[in-house]
Parts: structure tokens; C-alpha cells; sequence
């Protein structure tokens, strides 16, 4: 890909992000440096540099847009470093949003700096060339499960093939579940008419790799929303968020997925988006954000991101059943990023956890702190990604015999981690747990 | 040495990995919490050891080349910003805690331990550590004991000097000391009292004894909303006068309490009350039930709006981040923001709250006041926006005017965040030329060459002269002309340099 050239919009200023969407004065000149953000931050708690703290990222920015700074690696590696976790934000008295100067300042390094070698490669193939397309994410997921099925991986496993691979994707090799036959987008009936009194319409947003790897939990949140009055949809024309792309830097191609997606949920009609991905929930929330300069869409995605909510959230809100059925397990809760920090969702999991008879859920310390998934980050910096999954491995009890989270990333990181450690441990997602007591409720009826 | 040569070396003693010195990695060590100005380091450094740091230093003493600590970088005052372009000895990764002893309250910590992380650690088994500035869950307690920190909880505590025994201490050649001792007093003189706030001008702590304490066994916190500043200051003197000591008395006025209420820290204060109290008792748990009465009594004896006793430790803990954050909050309502910290006789804060409101009033500048009431330890937060040209130089200016008042009513300049390089000038309010002369030659003994965190603290006798008359025409004339005159600025970081 060649250097896009960039457009004049800078005339006349001093600054080193040259392309539309730069970040903004308004948000970065709302930090005051009070260093409040650096200890929660993953990734200076790993390395103590400044560069790769909140602080130290926002100032970075603030002077590449001042023209004090070039866009070069003294910007862009602490940009891409961040893990997005919005940890900082959480702490930030003043309320900066470090996740979105970083996404806006990727998107600098993006038309100034289209990747090249493999890392560039694999983005470009699945950013642009897989994601984004539902025909070929079908394509991909047959393939996955025939590679499964067929023994290819048995062979591949068993002959050493896989030892080209290095050592993190050979363990993110090992821990992809057993695709189902059919993905939930097909799976599931297009309504799924409410059981008892109707709350509401809700429609379900499935997902790219939620559904490739995860269609199970994408049933299962069907299942449990539609036992609580909810009338499920699944609009069968809806395409991957577009969350991917926006970390990575690709707005572009962000924005044309959002605009499909607003789009088709529109004329859905339904009352509620539900979501069970965190990373993809708060993309949805946040669409009018990448929309901020779009006349027509700013407005129907502020309509669009009102109407989602994560499933966990939407249960709570319009009031749920609480199951009958025993789950005698003892588990503990990762708090999900993007659903905790982002989306700031943390007592409704919760809640529906300890409402299943017989489960015992005990707390883990910093049960806040990223698990170093973020996205494809664990492929994009094996290495703090590697450091971040062996703390969290630490800090799981020892008694618990589950993990749960609320979102398919982390549950690949933390299944890589259980694989790494030979763990005796399952990592689950929580509308499981739930779709489980309820199904055992209706077994003892 | 060129920057390359100082870079081999540097990497020889650390290791690549813990050595930044490509000019374009270090922007993100230019200033500290006090973001008025501003200056690249020649390098930053992660040591690991004493043997580390002890090494680094030499090298640096050595080649003649300036070195400054720095820990979390929360400082106020500037007292970690490079002006000389200083190598920074970046001490956050000498974190560890070493020993604790908890039958004789005694913890050994390296000095980029977080404050908040030791009191973690050792919570479970009862105890804690005292002092607690407001970033006490980023700031390090090696620069605690530089800034000679204080906290909330210092009225009844006491400030950081009353909470260490003993440090390793290594000097601007490299050497290694100890002083202070574990147990008891050290004989001969007190060089660890010394050395507690000298704000990383007389060398390095890397070893830290402190104290610990027994958490109290019982502890009330009490919010009380006042409709005006007079009456919410008589009921800090009322309390102290009627002999409680209160673990901490917080105040914020209306438009602290704004900044925080527009953050994550939500209380939800009304509109139209002037003050606010925040005060905490403890001790043991069969008195502090009487005690909290009688400060609810002390309060309602002074017309107070409102007066409420935390229900639960959520509700506390609300309350203490409302406090706690109200700086950071600022950036809600300001895009920039200088903090002051004055001292002042307590009986004077009517009065002296009088004065500043005046002084905002006159420089057009939005003053936020936030500080511990029963210390009389004020913290005007002065809001400006630096994009604005001269504004910067204003708000200064004006930070030094409220100093003055300090200083005028019988208190000091800085309570607890140290004089930096922010408030050298201001040392004149309160110093003749001999005593700072005297301290200077103090500073010499043990930083001879003055590398170690060369300019900050006390200001250098040939420049103070005409920097003070230049700056008091200004203060004479600047209201004059309505704004500050543009041409006005603080001396850059290579005039400074060059007076040294
Ligand atoms: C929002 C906010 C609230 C604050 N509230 C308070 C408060 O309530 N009370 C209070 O007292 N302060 C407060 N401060 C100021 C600041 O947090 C304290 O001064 C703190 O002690 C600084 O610690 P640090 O680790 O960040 O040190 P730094 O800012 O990194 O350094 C401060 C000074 O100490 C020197 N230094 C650092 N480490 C060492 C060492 N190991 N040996 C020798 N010298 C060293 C540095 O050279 C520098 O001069 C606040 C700051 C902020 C941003
Ligand atoms: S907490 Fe917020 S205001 Fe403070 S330094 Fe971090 S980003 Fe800036
Ligand atoms: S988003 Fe996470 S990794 Fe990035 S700066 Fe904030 S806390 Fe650090």
C-alpha cells in the first residue's frame, strides 16, 4: 500500500497529524497531569516507563499534535502499546479518554504508516479482508472446523507442523473451541417470540468472532433473554462491529462497518441491541464517537448506541427471574475491560451470578486488571500480553474450579493461560452459567 | 561525554533495556505534577539496586553531568522537572518491601514502593502507614521523604519526618550512608531529620525505614455542608478548641466541590452551600461514638445545613475519593491548573479565604479552594488555561500573591509540597539572605559540585537579586494595566543554568 497522501488540513498549523480525525485539543488538554492514572495502567505497571503510561501517552500525543514531536516511534510505539484497557479512565478525576486519543491517534499512524511484514499482513487480511465480509467469515469458520474435524489437526499437532508457529499462537492453537456445526446467526430462528410477559424486542448482535468460536454463548443468551421476556430478533444481515478495525487504526473501514450495522438494526425496530462480546458492546456504545463529524450518522448513532446493552445489563434493568435450577460450583469473575472500565458494567454480572442456586463465587484480587487479550493485541505483543495472562493466572483462587467473564477475548487469553498452566479450570462465559440453572429448572418441573 | 558515549555508559552499568536517551523518548519525563514548565533530561535510568543507583551516580559525578531523583512524578513544586538537563535517576522500579516487623511497627522499603501499596500490604495483618498525601496511591515514599509529605491524616498523625527512622542514603559522589536508626535515636546529629524534605537536593534515599501503626479500632467520618466559609472555619477552631483531635478536618469551597462532582467521584453536593467539612475521628471504638457526637454537636452550635454520618465504609470511602481527587478534578472545570499550599494560623482562615476570593477576583483568574482545615494548611487551586498567552505568567504571579498573604499573616509558603522550583522566590518572604546563605552552605557539604538536583529549593543569591526587583514592578504595576504584561515570563531553563 503506498503513503496516503495527506490532506491540507493542516495549513497553516504545526503539527505532526496531518490526516482528517486527528485527536483532539479538547480531549487531550483536559489531562492535568496529576499522575493519578499510572498505577492502575497495565502496561507501566509492567515496565515503569512513563512513555507507556496514560500520562506519559496523552502528553505524547498532545505534543505530536503541537508539531513538538514527528510521528515516529517515540509516538507510536507507546500508541500501539496501550492495550486499550481504559483502566485510566476509570481513576481519571479530570475524565480524560485516553481510549479515544489513542484510537484517534492510530489513526494517524494508520494513513501515515500503512504495516508492512507479517503483523501488517495478518491485520490486513482479516481486518479488511475477512471481518468486515459475512460470507467469508463463513468460509473461515468451515474451514476451522474442518481442520478440527477431519484429524488435520490431530496430524498437525501429532507430525510438528505447528512448531513453525511461534509460541503464543501455538497455544492460541491449542485453546479455540470446538466450532459448532452452524454459526447462531443461522442457528437461531430470525424471532424468538417472548416467553411470559413481554418486556420488550431485542436484537441480537452476534458477532464476528463471538460467533465463530463462541456460537454456543450466542445461543445461550437467546435462550436466557427470551425465558425473561424479551422477544429476540436476529437480524440475519447485521456484520462484525467494526471494534477490531477502530483499535487497529482503521477508521475507515470502522465507520463503513457501523453504518451497515446502524442501518440494519434500525429497521429492525427492536427496543433493545444486546450484546454478550464487552469489547464489542462498548464499540456499539461508542459509535457516535466515530461519527462525531458525520452530519447524517452522528445522530442516528447516538439513537443507534442508546438502544445496546450488554445482556448482563439489560437482564438487571428490566428484571429477570432468578433460576431455580442448582449449578453446585465454585467459580470467580474477571472483570472484562471493556465491560467494567468501558462500558462500566460490574455489579449486574454479578448479580446474576450469585442469584444461581448452589454457585459459589469468590472474588480474585484485581479482578479489574486486563488480561493482556485486548483484541488481537496477544498476537500483536506476545510478550506484555504473556506477562499480563501469567499475573492474572496468579491471582485466580486457588479453590475455584471456573473462571467467568463476560467476553470471547478474554475467554481465549484465559483458556491459553489454563492450557499453559495445565490448570484443571474452566473459563466460561456468564449467560452460561445462567442458560445452564435455567435449563436444570426446567428439568426438575 | 557526548549524549552517545553517556548512553554506552549508562547501558554498560544497567542494561539496554532500563536506559532511555534517544532524544525522542524522553519527552514524557519533561515536568512532573507542575506542568508550567518544562525541560527534556538527557536520559532516564531504571535502577534496580543501591549498588545500581550508588554506580550511576559516580559516572555521573564523575563526568561532571547533572542527575536529579525522581519517584511517581506527582511532585507539585517541580521538584523533579530536568531544567539542567539532568540525567533522571527514575527510582519506580526499586519497589520492592523488604522486611517488616510488625511486633516492633517497623517496615524497610526501597523508595519507589507506592505509599498506598505498603499500607495494602500489610492491611490484612492490622496495620498501616500514616502518612497519606492525596496521591498516596501513585506517589512513592522516596519522594515522600524528599517533599517531606503530608496527608490528610497528619493533624493527628504528624507529617512523613515523624514516620521515618532510618534510610540508605547514597550522596551526589556515589558514596553510600545510613542514617537515622531502626530503633531509638541515632547519636550525633540529626542528618536523617535533614535530609527528610530536602526535595532530592542533598542525595538519594534508597533504602527507607518507616513506622507502621495499628489501624484504629474505630473510625466516623462526618460530612457537614455550611452555608458560609465563616461559619464552617469557627467550627474547625470550635473543635480543636473544645480539645478533640480529630484524625483529619478536610474543607472544600463551591467551586472545588463543583470540579469533583463532574467527575467519577460523584457526591452530589448542593449548589448553594459555601463549604464543606469532611471530618474523621478514630481511636477506640467504645469512645468514638461520643466523640463524633460532640463534633455533630460543635457543628450544628455554628448553623450548619447538614451534617451526616457515614452509614457504611462505602459511603466513607465516597466521601475520602471526593476529597482525595479534587485536584485531578480540576481538569473538569480548567484546562490547566497551579496548586498552591500555604500555611496559615488556623484563626486566620476566614479572613485569609477573604483575601485570595479578592486576588481571583482581580486577576480574572477562578481560584478553587481545597486543604486540610485543621492544620490551617490552605490549597488554592488556581485555574488558567496556558494556550492563552501571558496567562501562564499570570497564574503564577498569582500563586505568589496568595503566598504572600501566607506569609503576611504569620504563616509559611508550603505546608507540604515543597518549594521546588516553583515557589524559590516566595523563600525571600520568609528568609533574609543570611539564612539562605546558611542553607546553601549546608547544601554544599554534601552536594559540593551541585549535581544533584541543581536550582531547586533555595534560590541562588546573585540571580534572587534582580529577578525580585524585576518581579516586583511587575506585582506593583501588572493590575494597572488590567492583564499581565506579555513580555513578562519566568526565566527559561538555560538562563537559569547559566546563573548557577
Ligand atoms: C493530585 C495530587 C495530590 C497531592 N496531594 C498531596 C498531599 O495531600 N500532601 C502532600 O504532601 N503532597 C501531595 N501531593 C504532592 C506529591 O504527591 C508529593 O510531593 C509526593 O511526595 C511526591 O512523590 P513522588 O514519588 O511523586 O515524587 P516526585 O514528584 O517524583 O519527586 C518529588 C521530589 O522528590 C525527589 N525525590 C524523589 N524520590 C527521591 C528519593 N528516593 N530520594 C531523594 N529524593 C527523591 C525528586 O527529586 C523531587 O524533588 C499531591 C500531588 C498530586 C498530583
Ligand atoms: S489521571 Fe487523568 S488527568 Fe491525571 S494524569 Fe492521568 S490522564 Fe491526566
Ligand atoms: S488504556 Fe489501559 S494500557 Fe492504555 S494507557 Fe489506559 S490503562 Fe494503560
Amino acid at each position: 500500500m503506498a503513503k496516503t497522501e495527506p490532506e491540507l488540513l493542516s495549513a497553516g498549523r504545526q503539527t505532526a497529524f496531518l490526516w482528517p480525525d486527528p485527536p483532539e485539543e479538547d480531549k487531550y488538554s483536559v489531562c492535568v497531569h496529576c499522575g493519578f492514572c499510572l498505577e492502575v495502567c497495565p502496561t507501566y505497571q509492567e515496565w515503569k516507563d512513563e512513555n507507556h503510561s496514560p500520562r506519559g501517552r496523552v502528553f505524547l500525543i498532545k505534543e505530536a499534535a503541537e508539531g513538538k514531536l514527528p510521528l515516529d516511534e517515540s509516538v507510536i510505539d507507546p500508541v500501539f502499546t496501550c492495550l486499550d484497557c481504559r483502566a485510566c479512565e476509570t481513576v481519571c478525576p479530570s475524565g480524560v479518554q485516553v481510549g479515544a486519543l489513542i484510537e484517534e491517534a492510530r489513526g494517524q499512524v494508520h494513513h501515515a504508516q500503512p504495516k508492512t511484514g507479517m503483523t501488517g499482513a495478518i491485520e490486513r487480511f482479516f481486518l479488511r479482508g475477512v471481518f468486515p465480509h459475512p460470507k467469508r467469515l463463513k468460509a473461515l469458520r468451515g474451514l476451522m472446523r474442518f481442520y478440527q474435524k477431519s484429524g488435520l489437526r490431530t496430524a498437525a499437532r501429532k507430525t510438528g507442523a505447528l512448531r513453525v508457529l511461534p509460541k503464543h499462537l501455538r497455544e492460541m492453537e491449542a485453546v479455540i473451541p470446538d466450532i459448532q456445526p452452524k454459526a447462531a446467526i443461522e442457528a437461531l430462528p430470525e424471532r424468538m417470540p417472548a416467553q411470559g410477559q413481554k418486556k420488550g424486542t431485542a436484537a441480537l448482535f452476534t458477532g464476528c468472532v463471538m460467533d465463530v468460536f463462541f456460537s454456543d454463548v450466542n445461543c445461550a443468551t437467546a435462550r436466557v433473554a427470551n425465558r425473561n421476556g424479551l422477544e429476540v430478533l436476529v437480524p440475519r444481515d447485521q456484520i462484525c462491529c467494526g471494534a477490531l478495525q477502530v483499535h487497529a487504526g482503521d477508521r475507515e473501514q470502522a465507520r463503513a462497518m457501523a453504518r451497515h450495522n446502524i442501518d440494519v438494526f434500525e429497521r429492525s425496530g427492536a427496543d433493545y441491541v444486546i450484546i454478550n462480546a464487552a469489547g464489542c458492546g462498548a464499540a456499539l456504545k461508542e459509535y457516535p464517537e466515530l461519527f462525531k463529524d458525520d452530519p447524517v450518522y452522528h445522530d442516528k448513532a447516538v439513537a443507534f448506541s442508546k438502544r445496546v446493552r450488554d445482556i448482563s445489563e439489560l437482564l438487571v434493568e428490566v428484571g429477570y427471574e432468578p433460576p431455580r435450577g442448582k449449578v453446585e460450583r465454585t467459580v470467580t469473575y474477571h472483570d472484562a475491560c471493556h465491560l467494567c472500565h468501558a462500558q462500566k458494567i460490574r455489579s449486574q454480572p454479578r448479580e446474576l451470578l450469585r442469584s444461581i442456586p448452589g454457585l459459589r463465587v469468590i472474588e480474585m484480587p484485581d479482578s479489574e486488571r486486563c488480561c493482556g487479550s485486548a483484541g488481537i493485541y496477544n498476537l500483536t505483543h506476545p510478550e506484555m500480553a504473556g506477562a499480563l495472562l501469567e499475573r492474572k493466572m496468579d491471582d485466580i483462587p486457588a479453590e475455584v474450579d471456573a473462571v467467568v467473564m463476560g467476553n470471547p477475548g478474554c475467554m481465549m487469553q484465559i483458556r491459553a493461560g489454563v492450557h499453559r498452566r495445565q490448570a484443571d479450570l474452566d473459563v466460561l462465559h456468564t449467560v452460561e452459567l445462567l442458560d445452564l440453572a435455567y435449563q436444570k429448572e426446567e428439568k426438575q418441573r | 561525554m557526548n549524549d552517545a558515549q553517556l548512553g554506552r555508559a549508562l547501558t554498560e552499568i544497567l542494561g539496554e533495556r532500563r536506559v532511555l536517551y534517544k532524544p525522542n523518548q524522553l519527552h514524557a519525563y519533561a515536568c512532573d505534577g507542575y506542568t508550567a514548565r518544562q525541560a527534556l533530561p538527557r536520559a532516564v535510568v531504571f535502577p534496580e539496586t543501591t549498588e545500581e543507583v550508588a554506580a550511576v551516580v559516580k559516572l555521573l559525578h564523575d563526568n561532571d553531568i547533572p542527575f536529579l531523583p525522581r519517584g511517581a512524578g506527582t511532585g507539585l513544586s517541580g521538584g523533579a522537572i530536568p531544567l539542567n538537563g539532568e540525567v533522571i535517576i527514575s527510582l519506580v522500579r526499586m519497589n520492592k518491601l523488604l522486611s517488616v516487623d510488625f511486633e516492633n511497627l517497623r517496615a524497610v522499603v526501597q523508595p519507589g514502593l507506592v505509599n498506598l501499596t505498603l499500607t495494602k500490604r500489610i492491611t490484612g495483618q492490622g496495620f498501616y502507614y500514616a502518612p497519606d498525601p492525596s496521591s498516596q496511591s501513585v506517589c512513592t515514599i522516596g519522594g515522600n521523604l524528599a517533599e517531606n509529605a503530608g496527608g490528610s491524616h497528619c493533624l493527628k498523625y504528624g507529617v512523613t519526618t515523624n514516620h521515618i527512622v532510618a534510610t540508605k542514603f547514597v550522596l551526589p559522589d556515589g558514596s553510600v550512608i545510613d542514617l537515622g536508626s531502626p530503633y531509638g535515636d541515632a547519636p550525633g546529629y540529626d542528618l536523617l531529620g535533614l535530609v527528610v524534605g530536602s526535595e532530592g537536593t542533598l542525595g538519594i534515599a534508597t533504602e527507607i525505614t518507616v513506622r507502621i501503626l495499628k489501624k484504629p479500632e474505630g473510625v466516623k467520618t462526618a460530612l457537614a455542608m455550611f452555608d458560609r466559609v465563616a461559619d464552617a472555619s469557627d467550627t474547625v477552631s470550635g473543635i480543636i478548641g473544645a480539645g478533640i483531635i480529630p484524625a483529619a478536618i478536610e474543607m472544600m469551597d463551591q467551586l472545588a466541590m463543583q470540579a469533583v462532582d463532574k467527575s467519577n467521584y460523584h457526591v452530589g453536593y448542593p449548589s448553594d452551600i459555601e463549604a464543606v467539612l469532611l471530618i474523621e475521628v478514630d481511636g477506640l471504638a467504645a469512645g468514638v461514638d461520643e466523640v463524633m457526637d460532640r463534633v455533630v454537636e460543635i457543628c450544628r452550635r455554628h448553623h450548619v445545613r447538614t451534617v451526616k454520618v457515614a452509614q457504611s465504609e462505602a459511603e466513607r470511602a465516597l466521601w475520602w475519593s471526593s476529597r482525595k481527587m479534587a485536584f485531578g478534578a480540576t481538569g473538569r472545570i480548567s484546562p490547566d491548573y497551579i496548586v498552591q499550599d500555604g500555611v496559615i494560623p488556623r484563626t486566620r482562615l476566614t479572613e485569609v479565604l477573604q483575601r485570595i476570593a479578592e486576588i481571583s477576583r482581580e486577576s480574572g483568574l477562578r481560584i478553587a479552594n481545597v486543604f486540610h482545615a485543621g492544620d490551617g494548611n490552605l490549597h488554592p487551586l488556581i485555574c488558567y488555561d496556558s494556550r492563552i498567552p501571558g496567562e501562564t505568567e499570570k497564574a503564577i504571579q498569582v500563586g505568589s500573591a496568595v503566598l504572600k498573604v501566607c506569609a503576611d499573616v504569620g504563616g509559611t509558603i508550603t505546608g507540604e509540597h515543597g518549594v521546588g522550583i516553583e515557589k524559590l522566590e516566595e523563600m525571600r518572604f520568609m528568609f533574609s539572605d543570611d539564612d539562605l546563605a546558611a542553607q546553601l552552605a549546608v547544601r554544599a557539604v554534601f552536594n559540593p559540585k551541585d549535581l544533584c538536583n541543581r536550582g531547586k529549593l533555595i534560590p541562588q543569591p546573585s540571580r534572587c537579586a534582580e529577578v525580585r526587583n524585576a518581579r516586583h514592578i511587575i506585582e506593583e504595576n501588572w493590575q494597572i494595566f488590567g492583564t499581565f504584561p506579555e513580555h513578562a515570563r519566568v526565566l527559561g531553563p538555560d538562563e537559569v543554568g547559566a546563573q548557577g
